[in-house]
């Protein structure tokens, strides 16, 4: 008599700790190898597009921030640049660089949680509080600069909100100045350790091809070995001025492409930021920030695509208009959503908990999977 | 320690039980210390302040959580096997308790004295194996199932490195029984048995670099056997939730918290038995000093506890330091590696204890 066997099916999520929010992977498991990982996704969905369609340019601007609420200042700044790019609107010199700044600074924040995060799921508690303790102090410039910690609505259409706390820069070199010995201190808890290596080095390798085929993007596409990021490959505000690298995996520990070039390829750009940050603080000239905001945003009949250089990889705004006050249709490339895909290719054969490594290392934020 | 009870009291069974109670009196301070301490220590680690509000720095904390636990509801999942469901939690603790049974506290206090002392630890330890597998089953939730197939792995695993450095430690003190070797390391710390022991000739200075690596195996291996971090594949949170307790809560929750926290100070306090001299002060007694015979006992619990403490440090220490090996890994460190090494080590120990 043949014994009946099955697959265990394995739930993880949507309550989970390590899913990163509420995602839900459905695991077929063969002992502790996993077979297929199927996500399942839309427990965030807030209808943001649809709701878009609804609202006037600059009220679907707070929308935006909710997307991916690691990285909202970048989000405001996409839309921006569409709405922007659409209406023909010229923003003060002034306005970029606070933009660039600012941006830069969200892509810290966001990688500090991303590695911070990463280091949860190994199972490091210690190095995630060090990291929010140094996001703090970003957060706390931004609370400085619009007033909220999470969600700025800052950027706006033609120019940002409001103009710089007289003390911001001072403080920003500050806090550039006390960040930089924290990226040593990083790299020694925990990216060089002995037992981080063994769990992420050669684990979920993601070959160029592959990358490329499933549109991977930002840190994850650079981890594979491509030099591609959009702030250089198709510069967008006044990124073109600076001089900055752009890091790629080299698979200095394991494969090109494993979770920890992924994870490595953010800590390095954390340096590059900061170097673009600097050079801003030395060249921004004063001005009226709010010269250029229209009063009634109301573009031309027409549509656009922008994309941006986000913390998680090439954000995308597809706007139509047809010249009323609402714009007919919002889509949005995001490019957790298209990241996560890739769970399947990454996770077979792996173990369960790989399945947790690589799912931390390609950096998704559900508010921005699900919109 | 029984026939002393026996003799005060005048009714053998109700003796037992008092003898058989008195661990609890240690244990259950020492677990509210602990859970203190490790969240203390956390917290400092990581530039935090930790608990602030219950009594000083936060010391009742721990007291308070205790009370909660217990007028928590008493939930028995519906889909679950009760009987092991209820009964596992019990089993997991008296593994545990069990190991306090021949610890020497003092040269005057011990539970139990056996001939055997460290067999019968290495045995009873064992059955903590069977509470976890059985809290695993009866959850009937695939977490608890993975979470308990691994610990199970695990404890199974690292029981022979244990067990194998033990095993060159009884060659060198020709005992199992561990009162006995407790006072073969009299006081003063250079006869310890990391130190190559009690006795002055050559074999004491060739000796102590083995006795350091079958302390690192040892050490190594006993974190694994209590499921702490780097080793805490059973109730890894990120991947596995709660492991084979996700879904205690309450009291039955309590036993397991009690049990991990009596393990991790056991194992602690064999490591100071066998290579720290155990109760034994690291640099002579004050009563000696007074001539106030009375005074050493308490200064043996003191010495034996802080012992035990301090290794149990070093444990919090690693475990908010370290990422997590996966559990591959952690099979490949112990069939690998610790077992040859240990293997060696005690032959090693043998050859010089035979010169």
């Amino acid at each position: 008599m043949a014994v009946k066997t099955e697959e265990l099916v394995l739930n993880m999520g949507p309550q989970h700790p390590s899913t990163h929010g509420v995602l839900r992977l459905e695991l077929e498991l063969e002992g502790e190898l996993v077979k297929s990982v199927k996500p399942h996704i839309g427990y965030l969905h807030r209808c943001f597009e649809k709701h878009a369609e609804a609202m006037t340019y600059p009220q679907i601007i707070p929308y935006t921030d909710r997307m991916d609420y690691l990285a909202s200042m970048y989000n405001n700044f996409g839309y921006a640049l569409a709405v922007e790019k659409l209406m023909d609107i010229e923003v003060p010199e002034r306005v970029e660089y606070i933009r660039v700044i600012m941006g830069e600074l969200q892509r810290i924040a966001s990688h500090l949680v991303a590695i911070g995060t990463y280091g949860l799921d190994i199972g490091a508690f210690t190095p995630f509080l060090y990291l929010f303790r140094d996001r703090e102090k970003i957060l706390s410039l931004f609370e400085m600069t619009c007033g909220a910690r999470l969600l700025y609505n800052y950027i706006w259409v033609g120019g940002v909100s409001h103009d710089l706390h007289p003390d911001f820069l001072r403080l920003t070199k500050e806090f550039i100045e006390y960040f930089r010995p924290n990226v040593d201190e990083i790299n020694n808890l925990l990216t060089f350790n002995k037992i981080f290596i063994e769990r992420t080095a050669n684990v979920g390798v993601l070959p160029l091809d592959t990358a490329i085929n499933y549109g991977m993007t930002g840190p994850n596409l650079r981890a594979s070995g491509l030099k591609f990021d959009l702030r250089k490959d198709d510069p967008y505000s006044i990124y073109d001025k600076f001089d900055f690298d752009i890091p790629v995996g080299e698979g200095m520990v394991g494969t090109v492409g494993d979770c920890w070039d992924r994870y490595f390829v953010r800590v390095l750009e954390l340096e590059q930021s900061l170097k673009i940050i600097e050079q801003a603080i030395e060249q921004i000239p004063d001005g009226d920030v709010t010269a250029a905001i229209p009063k009634r945003v109301k573009p031309p009949k027409g549509s656009i695509y922008t994309r941006v250089e986000n913390p998680k990889g090439e954000l995308g705004y597809f706007i139509i208009s047809d010249g009323g006050l609402n714009p007919v249709r919002v889509k949005v490339r995001a490019p957790s959503f298209v990241a996560l895909s890739v769970m399947d290719e990454l996770c077979k054969g792996a173990l369960v908990a790989d399945v947790v490594a690589i799912l931390g290392s390609i950096d998704i934020v559900l508010g921005e999977v699900d919109r | 320690m029984q026939d002393f009870l026996i003799e005060l009291i005048g009714n053998e069974i109700l003796a037992l039980v008092i003898a058989s109670a008195l661990p609890l009196a240690f244990i259950v301070p020492f677990v509210i210390i602990a859970v203190w301490l490790e969240r203390k220590v956390s917290a400092h680690m990581q530039d935090r302040l930790g608990p602030m509000r219950v009594g000083w720095h936060g010391l009742l904390q721990t007291v308070a959580d205790f009370f909660k636990l217990i007028q928590k509801e008493d939930i028995t999942p519906s889909l679950v096997d009760k009987k092991l469901f209820n009964i596992a939690p019990v089993i997991v603790f008296i593994g545990s308790y069990a190991v306090f049974a021949a610890l020497p506290f003092t040269s005057t206090y011990i539970g139990m004295s056996l001939d055997l002392g460290l067999l019968y630890i290495i045995a009873v330890s064992g059955i903590v194996v069977a509470g976890i597998l059985m809290a695993g089953w009866a959850s009937n939730n695939k977490y608890s199932l993975l979470g308990s197939m691994r610990s199970a792995a695990q404890i199974v695993s690292y029981e022979i490195p244990t067990a194998i450095v033990i095993l060159s430690l009884v060659m060198f003190t020709g005992t199992l029984s561990l009162s006995e070797m407790t006072e073969l390391q009299t006081a003063y710390f250079w006869n310890w048995n990391i130190l190559g022991g009690a006795e002055w000739n050559l074999a004491k200075f060739l000796i102590i670099p083995f006795m350091l690596i079958a302390f690192i195996i040892f050490y190594v291996s006993s974190l694994a056997e209590v499921n702490r971090t780097p080793f805490d594949m059973p109730e890894a949170e990120s991947e596995l939730v709660g492991g084979y307790h996700t879904e205690y809560s309450g009291m039955k929750f309590a036993m397991f918290f009690l049990a991990e926290y009596a393990n991790m100070f056991a194992v602690s306090a064999i490591a100071s038995v066998i290579f720290f001299g155990g109760y034994h002060s690291p640099i002579g007694y004050l009563g000696d000093l007074f001539g106030i015979e009375a005074l050493i006992p308490f200064e043996q619990l003191f010495w034996f506890a802080s012992k035990g403490i301090f290794f149990v440090f070093v444990q919090m220490w690693l475990r908010w330091t370290l990422p997590r090996v996966r559990v591959d890994q952690l099979m490949t460190i112990c069939w690998k590696y610790l077992i040859p090494f240990s293997i060696v080590n005690l032959i090693i120990i043998g050859i010089i204890t035979l010169i």
